[in-house]
């Protein structure tokens, strides 16, 4: 490799492209986590009694176990003061909150448009032809501040809109599904999220409608000493479809800041969800400095009979990553997917995985993970296959793949395998593998240089994965991957 | 086109080339002969770059550039081919979008706009039917679970597709069936014309047969022990390498 060339990747290896900072006026509340902040919050959104009471609930419970992370997991990180993170921070422009596209303050389009995100409508109408529509709700640090195609899905009595809005519009559907997958006092993070949340995004598709675009949540963290905890609550009612695809970014920051959010899915008969995220938080600098620490509590239940949850994910960025998107398979023959694809390099930490809790009858799960580590980064794949005793006939199978790149990084695999009936059918593999000398220089040999023939090689790794997104998205994940990858070899 | 001077390199500080002189002219069909562990798969692998090799002394040229200042990417830009004796297999990239990455990369390197996938696809089609292979081979994985004998013809697909100006065929013809062969050795002298050259490197007659080398030279123990033209390759059939050693 000449020295210009190593040059160029060093200089692009260090350069998170979304690692800009928009400057605009933010509103914040003070740091630190008390009654009176949830009480600002809530009063801030408008928010009703009952939901202010739940808040409420949830922070009396995280109080109590406030000192008691959790540190079962694979990861090693600076402790975290709770106390001295905003917990709420808004663009001030957006006090009174905007009619229309048009009343956004410009400058929060201009961030979404370095992001690559159009907000405006007739840009996606205007965009690549056949390429398919994609709605979108972006939520800028606790605040959403523009959903598209609204009107649109209206007509089809599909609800996409920001979780406060929801809070407002349809507080019977928030009020029932609220904390129905995910129980407040499910684990640290969650408790945590269920007394702070700020904002998110709110689906509810209606029954036997098929919605005829993806939705699209873009979140995006700008605001410093910030959380950001965001609430998503997808509800696919009887024999519906929706596919929902999440992003992140976050600027560069020298201090860590911390995600929380907490993802509920809930499927009913014959329906299907397909959720798909690609999070590329900002992964802090070559030395572990900076980064988001990114805690995360994602589960859908399919709750009717031959209903269907799939994940799909592209981790890419964050310091620390700590995700488990999971699925209870309640309704009888329901289905459960999970493919995953990490990626750590530099100083990041992946442990992520799945939980699939078989509960009714003739229902199956695939798993498939593959863990990418370079540089000195480390993966984990954690996983929980849980079936119970009248869960019979369940099929699992669970493939999970480790590739290296470099002698400096790790790659860990623990699954765990409950099988509680006599008749069903649970299978593991697992693989761990390093890129070869051979295949680089076979690639190389083929004229394409050792960045490009890595890329290659752990995209044709991943490929099972990434072919379960969207298609546009998929193409932007493969570039993500490149990107991630750079300054990994050589 | 391609000039060996003096070369000499080890492995682990065991001499396997041993002051090598070796000249290859443009147009010219240049056969290497030589029993086991002669060194031949090392002279292929030192002409195409790859790492781990002491080169101790001498210098490679092609079309008058000295190649040890290129890596292996550069060199292929530049038009050295190798067909490997054991291709690597990558699972999960299409046979046909390696192929169409690699040449991308060569025109780019050589400031050439990207290939046109319409026309490059109509390419790969009508020359995988002249190589009787399937088209589904163009979307199967890389090599992965391809047979012997597939793997190699590959190693031909590629080299007709990406034209290059110097092809080693490092034991091209080992573990091929009689009509393999026949299609393989076919589609090389096809290729071979006044403006490219061809180094082919192998234990036995019968490729050599079809291909009818210019000059063949018998390599032992790292340096060449005798050269002539076809006729050594007859005589080397009939007494064996004991006879030259």
């Amino acid at each position: 490799m000449t020295t210009s060339e190593t040059a160029k990747i060093v200089e692009e290896a260090s350069e998170y492209k979304y690692g800009f900072t928009t400057d605009i006026e933010q509103e914040f509340a003070p740091k630190g986590l008390n009654h009176d902040i949830v009480k600002f919050i809530s009063k801030k959104k408008n928010e009703p009694q009952w939901l202010l009471d739940w808040r409420l609930n949830a922070f009396d419970m995280w109080k109590n176990r406030e000192h008691e992370m959790p540190e079962w997991a694979n990861l090693k990180y600076d402790s975290i003061d709770f106390q001295d993170i905003h917990y709420f921070a808004a663009p001030k422009s957006d006090e009174e909150k905007p009619k229309s596209l048009d009343e956004i303050d410009p400058e929060l389009l201009r961030a979404y448009n370095k992001l690559g995100i159009p907000l405006k409508e007739q840009e996606f109408l205007a965009g690549i032809k056949n390429s398919h529509k994609v709605a979108v709700d972006a939520v800028f640090d606790s605040v959403s501040v523009a959903t598209t195609f609204k009107d649109e899905l209206n007509k089809l009595g599909i609800i996409f809109c920001s979780f406060s809005e929801a809070v407002q519009n349809h507080p019977d559907l928030v009020k029932k599904y609220l904390g129905s997958v995910v129980p407040t006092n499910d684990n640290f993070f969650s408790n945590l999220n269920s007394a702070v949340f700020s904002d998110g995004s709110f689906v509810y598709i209606p029954p036997n409608v098929k919605c005829p675009m993806e939705l699209s949540t873009y979140f995006r963290i700008n605001a410093a000493n910030t959380g950001q905890f965001e609430r998503t609550l997808i509800i696919a009612d009887r024999g519906s479809y929706v596919s929902y695809l999440e992003g992140c970014t976050a600027p560069m920051r020298d201090e860590n800041q911390l995600h929380a959010a907490v993802v509920e899915l809930v499927a009913l008969e014959n329906a299907e969800i397909k959720y798909s995220t690609v999070q590329n938080w900002y992964p802090g600098d070559k030395n572990g400095k900076g980064g988001i620490y990114n805690f995360v509590t994602k589960r859908g239940t399919c709750l009717g009979d031959n209903s269907k949850i799939s994940w799909t994910q592209v981790e890419t960025g964050s310091a620390v990553t700590w995700k488990y998107p999971s699925v209870i398979l309640k309704g009888d023959n329901s289905k459960g997917e999970f493919y995953s694809v990490a990626l750590s390099n530099n100083m990041q930490q992946a442990d992520t995985g799945t939980k699939m809790i078989h509960l009714g009858k003739n229902t199956s799960s695939r798993i498939v993970s593959k863990g990418i580590s370079a540089g000195k980064g480390q993966q984990t794949y954690r996983g929980l296959v849980n079936v119970l005793p009248n869960a019979t006939n369940t099929k699992n199978f669970t493939q999970c793949d480790s590739l290296l790149i470099g002698n400096d990084c790790g790659a860990h695999t623990v699954p765990y395998i409950n099988v509680r009936n006599e008749l069903s059918d649970v299978a593991h593999e697992a693989t761990t593998s390093k890129i070869s000398e051979e295949q680089l220089y076979y690639c190389r040999q083929r004229g394409i240089n050792e960045e490009d023939a890595t890329a290659l090689i752990v995209n044709g790794f991943c490929r099972e994965v990434l072919k379960n997104l969207p298609m546009e998205f998929a193409v932007e994940a493969k570039k993500l991957l490149e990107l991630s990858l750079e300054g990994a070899v050589g | 086109m391609l000039e060996i001077k003096n070369l000499s390199v080890s492995v682990q500080n065991k001499t396997i080339i041993n002051s090598l002189n070796l000249k290859i002219e443009r147009g010219k069909k240049v056969a290497i002969m030589g029993p086991n562990g002669s060194g031949k798969s090392t002279l292929s692998n030192v002409i195409a770059g790859k790492q781990g090799y002491q080169i101790n002394d001498g210098q490679i040229f092609f079309n008058d550039i000295n190649i040890f200042d290129l890596d292996p990417e550069e060199r292929a830009a530049k038009g050295i081919y190798l067909a490997f004796q054991y291709p690597v297999e990558i699972p999960g990239i299409a046979n046909s979008s390696f192929l169409r990455t690699a040449l991308n990369s060569i025109r780019k390197y050589n400031g050439e706009k990207d290939l046109n996938t319409r026309e490059f696809l109509e390419e790969c089609k009508n020359l995988s039917k002249k190589l009787n292979l399937d088209t589904s081979f163009l979307s199967r994985d890389l090599n992965t679970g391809f047979s012997g004998g597939e793997k190699k013809k590959n190693e031909i697909f590629h080299m007709l597709m990406i034209k290059p100006k110097l092809c080693i065929l490092d034991e091209i013809d080992s573990g091929l069936d009689i009509d393999a062969l026949k299609v393989i050795s076919d589609g090389v002298s096809e290729y071979s014309n006044e403006n490219n050259s061809l180094l082919i490197i192998t234990h036995y007659q019968r490729l050599l047969e079809y291909i009818k080398p210019d000059e063949v030279h018998i390599f032992n123990e790292g340096k060449i022990i005798k050269s002539g033209d076809y006729s050594l390759v007859e005589k080397l059939e009939e007494k064996g390498y004991q006879e030259f050693v």
